[in-house]
């Protein structure tokens, strides 16, 4: 199938010289979720705000279903529902009203039983008469959602749908997305909560200083990463890894009173048992065991600190 | 045409206008009032006729275009500014829209509104005064002209502006001035030749005289410039904004 986004070396330069994207390229299939991490100032939301059209490109270029979003823009943008980061409502607006006016203005004949349906699956629909100053942050966030999905886009931006959003909203959220994804919406979100990108992506994307040094499926990266350690820790310190110890390639570290085995969750054998009865056969007393394993957030961290290495 | 995203943003920003259509119609009515018991009943008793008209009825048309000019520009100029302000922007940049369609949402229903007050007020002033119009196709073309052309400087005084201050910078600095030597209250032909001479570079000037034609049939100005006037300065907003949208100034980085 033929991706819903495909955006080909677009980079955004402002007047000041400031690099806000370095020539990122992503393409998106239609159906997934897409989780783009990265810090503060990445350029995730130059990103999302390029494509949408609230920002011009430098170069480059992105179509959307197969539409240019500048030659095309009228299709392209048809399709796309954007979530922004800021809370931009009008405060003495109803909740009704504005949700209306965004499909209107997105060309869509109104449909009150679409408006209603889109509003309950948001828990709003109580609320739907009540003016939006009187609603709580977290109901904002759900009437900004409302309003993207009013014309019922195939490309939902969410731009860090759960920054400042308690617990219970965020798992709220999640669930959102999933429903989303069940109809066949495709959605982009830009996060930088790591856990949020591993509860709900199939595809993560990092950015980090307006490139993208990565997009992988969320499962492989896992996968990839997805070691885990093993450190033994010895009552004295040994001067070298025992010969008989040898075939589990261990490393002596922390004053060479630890031995790290790292091993794969999902092989078959992870070897911890004879590992451990190998290390009392060999004499050695411990004195604990701590496993660790490598996040997304680790694979992250690494990431940019080796961009910002390289960029030294 | 996205013809349903200019109806939307019109009902919109309609709605908004009856939100608050005590205070959208009771302040101009009640300035209305006033200047006709000061200018029309407590001078304009001391004024001889002006070009054999009552000096009562001599000043509605220039009290409805006071009123309509200053209207068509704060209305537009929040409608638009006010987005930018609270950032809801970002949906109209989003849209699959045309700038020609979100200035005819927004222009139009701040015309439209500069329209209904022009038409309270010169219903009010028949309770003060005899009015005649004399052409009143003419005097609705100049009205619905008026509110529109100043519709589409409120608009781009809205995209110009970046602070509130700036927002009424424009109407209070330079139109406010404009209108009361636009003859208002008089007529040219009461002016010193220097000033009158002066007073034909006001734009204003012509749109008012030719209103003012279409009342009681004379004018200090022939109406066929008075229409060039209005047509030109709609054309130099059109162009404006069209270079706007074009470069995304002020809106799009």
């Amino acid at each position: 199938m033929a991706p819903i986004l495909n955006i080909s070396d677009l980079r955004k330069s402002y007047a000041d010289g400031f690099e806000a994207l370095k020539g990122v390229s992503l393409q998106i299939e239609t159906g997934e979720i897409i989780a783009l991490l990265g810090p503060n100032g990445a350029g995730k939301t130059t990103l999302i705000s390029t494509i949408c059209g609230i920002t011009t490109a430098t170069s480059g270029s992105v179509t959307v279903g197969g539409h240019d979003i500048l030659s095309e823009y009228r299709a392209a943008r048809a399709m796309i529902g954007l979530v922004p980061q800021e809370i931009n409502l009008e405060p003495f607006e109803k909740v009704i009203n504005t949700v209306r006016f965004s499909r209107g203005l997105f060309g869509k004949p109104s449909d009150d039983a679409a408006l209603e349906r889109i509003l309950r699956q948001l828990s709003l629909w109580d609320k739907r008469d009540n003016q939006i100053r009187e609603l709580s942050g977290g109901m904002k966030r759900r009437v900004l959602i409302a309003k993207a999905l009013s014309h019922e886009p195939r490309l939902l931006f969410l731009d860090e749908p759960t920054a400042g959003v308690d617990v219970e909203l965020r798992k709220d959220m999640w669930e959102i997305v999933e429903g989303l994804k069940a109809d066949g919406v495709t959605i982009v979100l830009t996060t930088h909560y790591i856990e949020e990108a591993e509860a709900i992506a199939d595809r993560v994307g990092v950015i980090a200083k307006g490139e993208l040094l990565l997009v992988e499926d969320k499962a492989s990266l896992m996968a990839r990463m997805g070691q885990k350690q093993l450190d033994v820790q010895l009552s004295e310190p040994l001067d070298e890894v025992p010969a008989a110890l040898a075939k589990y390639n261990l490393t002596l570290c922390d004053n060479n009173r630890t031995l790290t085995y790292s091993y794969d969750t999902r092989a078959e054998r992870t070897g911890i048992t004879k590992l451990l009865s190998d290390v009392s056969a060999a004499g050695l007393v411990l004195r604990d065991v701590v496993t660790r394993q490598s996040s997304l957030e680790d694979i992250f961290v690494g990431l940019v600190h080796d961009e910002e290495e390289a960029a030294l | 045409m996205n013809w349903t995203a200019i109806k939307a943003i019109y009902l919109f920003e309609m709605a908004r206008f009856f939100r608050t259509l005590a205070q959208s119609f009771i302040s101009p009515v009640l300035s209305t009032c006033l200047y006709f018991v000061v200018f029309g009943a407590a001078i304009g008793s001391r004024i001889q006729e002006v070009d054999g008209v009552s000096y009562g009825a001599f000043i509605v048309p220039g009290l409805i275009m006071l009123s309509v000019i200053t209207q068509a520009i704060s209305n537009a100029s929040f409608g638009i500014y006010f987005p930018k302000f609270i950032g809801t922007i970002y949906e109209l940049l989003s849209a699959p829209v045309s700038f020609l369609e979100i200035v005819a949402g927004y222009v139009g229903a701040a015309a439209t509104k500069a329209l209904f007050i022009g038409v309270i007020i010169l219903i009010t002033a028949f309770f003060f005064v005899d009015v005649n119009i004399a052409h009143p196709v003419a005097m609705i073309a100049f009205l619905v002209l008026t509110c529109l052309s100043f519709a589409l400087l409120g608009f781009i005084i809205g995209i110009w502006a970046g602070n509130f201050e700036q927002l009424q910078l424009v109407p209070l600095l330079i139109v406010t001035p404009l209108v009361f030597l636009g003859g208002s209250f008089y007529s040219i032909s009461m002016l010193p030749p220097i000033w009158q001479t002066i007073s034909f570079f006001n734009p204003v000037v012509y749109l008012i005289s030719g209103f003012r034609w279409s009342f009681f049939g004379a004018a200090d100005v022939p109406i066929a410039l008075s229409l060039c006037a209005i047509a030109g300065f709609t054309t130099l907003c059109l162009l404006i904004i069209w270079w706007i949208f074009k470069t995304g100034w002020r809106i799009r980085q």
